[in-house]
């Protein structure tokens, strides 16, 4: 069920609010018996006024709701209860949504496979296959988006490609908007110049409705965008004579998944859109690197402040401050965050800082200038999400981190620049999903939502 | 640049990290094969180019220096299990 059929239904008197949320919560709870998407079940849901008449809503776990522990995915946050709500979750609040519980993902979003979950976590399992990963970071906010047969919207969140990553395994649509469209406000932050709170949602009129929610100026944000623009009416706006550019070097992937974004392509251009091939030679060489060392750098930082002593895990007040936060945080942060918080402080240390920080934020300038420049001949750039389908759990026990972070190749860009991007399902191989990527101009989102539209329906 | 125990130990105790000898031994080549990798942004042409700590033009916000609503003692105390009369309770300064 759409959420506007849903709204409709409780409008009619069809739909009992309680009863409906009542049922949800079951379900929930019997999914993640099965597949783990969530950290926390909200056992008895508040049910708000508002014009989406109590729409069960998933946040994930490192976006604030309060009173309910949010942990980020992370053993060093474990009991923490926000004071306050993440405003993305304020704005759903009061538009009438109900908040069902933090979703799993990888600890501090650290992750593009949600195997990096935090010490006596649980890792999601990807719905179609539970041999296969769900993706992350964002992969219960997916599988949840997926499993459940009510009506709901995920709040998820991205730094490098989380929220589409996991969208596409799991075969949902992934939305994450412009840089500063949604206020991070309550966010629990992984790297501040990067970080995006977006969607998941079974299609693409939900992610819109969902968007259009969550979004607007917040002053609790100082890099909140003003725009007032109602996405909704760009769903079913004609695509004809939109130019699209097919990202040559992203197609050198899987051959299913090469195959499937091309018959995609072919669609579109049945529906009137002209593409072409171009190219991201900066990009695709450097963008890794370059995404790896900014985040992980802020990340150092923004994770500094963990440390035993006003909330999360607390151990006993022993020895003088440098041991007893050491302590700590040794016992709190598994093992991917210590790496990153590792190379993160040493691409930042006197000595070595000009050389990778500094000199990774200036490739990250002409990076955003080589996607802008294509944004002038071009409504949309468009690629597969992942290289691959969800892979086996066994094979990503093979990998080292390195090929781990390469996995994001294709995500990173968008990411980087502060571009909105959104992925919708364009096919199966061995019946797993496959993601279409589409990528637009700053505060473009209304293009991206005009061809996803168009596509969905065709 | 030479990437051993030595300096691996180092940045772990600027970031307050107590490293096991087993951690190390597991960090040490993945840290030398993800910085080798990383290290060829060295070679992308970046002069004149103004470095970007964020994706859009951002502007300061001001606003007056004006008391607002804020936490209350109580409530910036609740998430800690070390507090003492009002205050956070934190381990030994010296």
């Amino acid at each position: 069920m759409k959420i506007s059929e849903f709204i409709l239904e409780v409008k009619s008197g069809n739909i009992d609010k309680e009863d409906y949320i009542n049922k949800v919560i079951d379900e929930a709870k019997k999914i993640n018996k099965e597949y783990n998407y969530f950290n926390t079940i909200i056992e008895k849901p508040v049910i708000n006024k508002g014009k989406l008449n109590g729409l069960p809503v998933s946040v994930k776990d490192c976006i604030c709701v309060k009173d309910i522990e949010s942990t980020a995915g992370s053993k060093i946050l474990k009991g923490y209860a926000p004071l306050f709500n993440a405003t993305a979750v304020q704005n759903s609040i009061d538009n009438g949504a109900v908040i069902i519980g933090k979703t799993s993902q990888d600890e501090f979003g650290f992750g593009g496979f949600n195997i990096n979950v935090g010490i006596d976590f649980k890792i999601p399992l990807n719905p179609f296959d539970t041999e296969r990963v769900t993706g992350g970071s964002s992969g219960g906010a997916a599988g949840y988006t997926q499993k459940t047969k009510f009506a709901h919207f995920a709040i998820a969140e991205s730094t490098g490609g989380s929220i589409v990553n996991p969208a596409s395994f799991c075969g949902v649509v992934g939305l994450c908007p412009t840089y500063g469209l949604v206020s991070r406000y309550g966010l629990i932050d992984y790297a501040n110049s990067l970080d995006k709170i977006g969607i998941m949602a079974k299609n693409v009129e939900d992610a819109v409705t969902a968007l259009n929610i969550i979004k607007g100026y917040d002053k609790k944000d100082s890099t909140s965008i003003k725009d007032t623009i109602d996405l909704t009416k760009f769903l079913n706006k004609d695509v004809k004579g939109l130019k699209i550019g097919v990202i040559k070097e992203s197609l050198k992937v899987d051959k299913p998944v090469n195959k499937a974004v091309w018959n995609a392509i072919k669609d579109l251009e049945k529906l009137g859109i002209k593409y072409k091939e171009i190219s991201l030679p900066l990009t695709y060489k450097y963008g890794i690197a370059c995404y790896y060392l900014l985040a992980m750098t802020e990340a150092s930082t923004n994770l500094a402040k963990y440390c035993g002593m006003r909330y999360g895990l607390h151990e006993e007040l022993k020895g003088n401050f440098n041991e007893y936060f050491s302590q700590v945080r040794s016992l709190g942060f598994g093992k991917e965050v210590k790496r990153r918080i590792i190379l993160g402080t040493f691409a930042r240390m006197a000595g070595f800082r000009d050389a990778y920080y500094l000199k990774a934020a200036k490739v990250r300038t002409l990076i955003t200038q080589e996607y802008r420049g294509l944004f002038k001949k071009f409504d949309i750039l468009l690629s597969p999400t992942m290289p691959v389908i969800a892979p086996k759990f066994l094979d990503t026990l093979k990998l080292t981190p390195l090929q781990n972070y390469m996995m994001d190749i294709l995500t990173v860009g968008p990411n980087l620049a502060g571009l909105p991007h959104m992925t919708i399902p364009c096919g199966q191989e061995k019946g797993m999903p496959i993601g279409l990527m589409l990528i637009a101009d700053h505060l473009k989102e209304s293009k991206l939502i005009q061809v996803a539209g168009a596509y969905e329906r065709k | 640049m030479k990437i051993d125990n030595e300096l691996i130990l180092n940045v772990a105790k600027n970031a307050r990290l107590n490293l096991t000898e087993d951690e190390i031994s597991e960090f040490l080549p993945q840290l030398k094969e993800i910085l080798e990798s990383f290290s060829k942004i060295d070679k992308v042409n970046t002069k004149g180019i103004d470095p970007s700590f964020q994706p859009i033009e951002i502007k300061n916000v001001y606003r007056d220096d004006e008391i607002g609503k804020c936490l209350s003692q109580e409530e910036a105390l609740k998430n800690t299990q070390h507090k003492k009369e009002g205050y956070f309770k934190g381990p030994k300064v010296i």
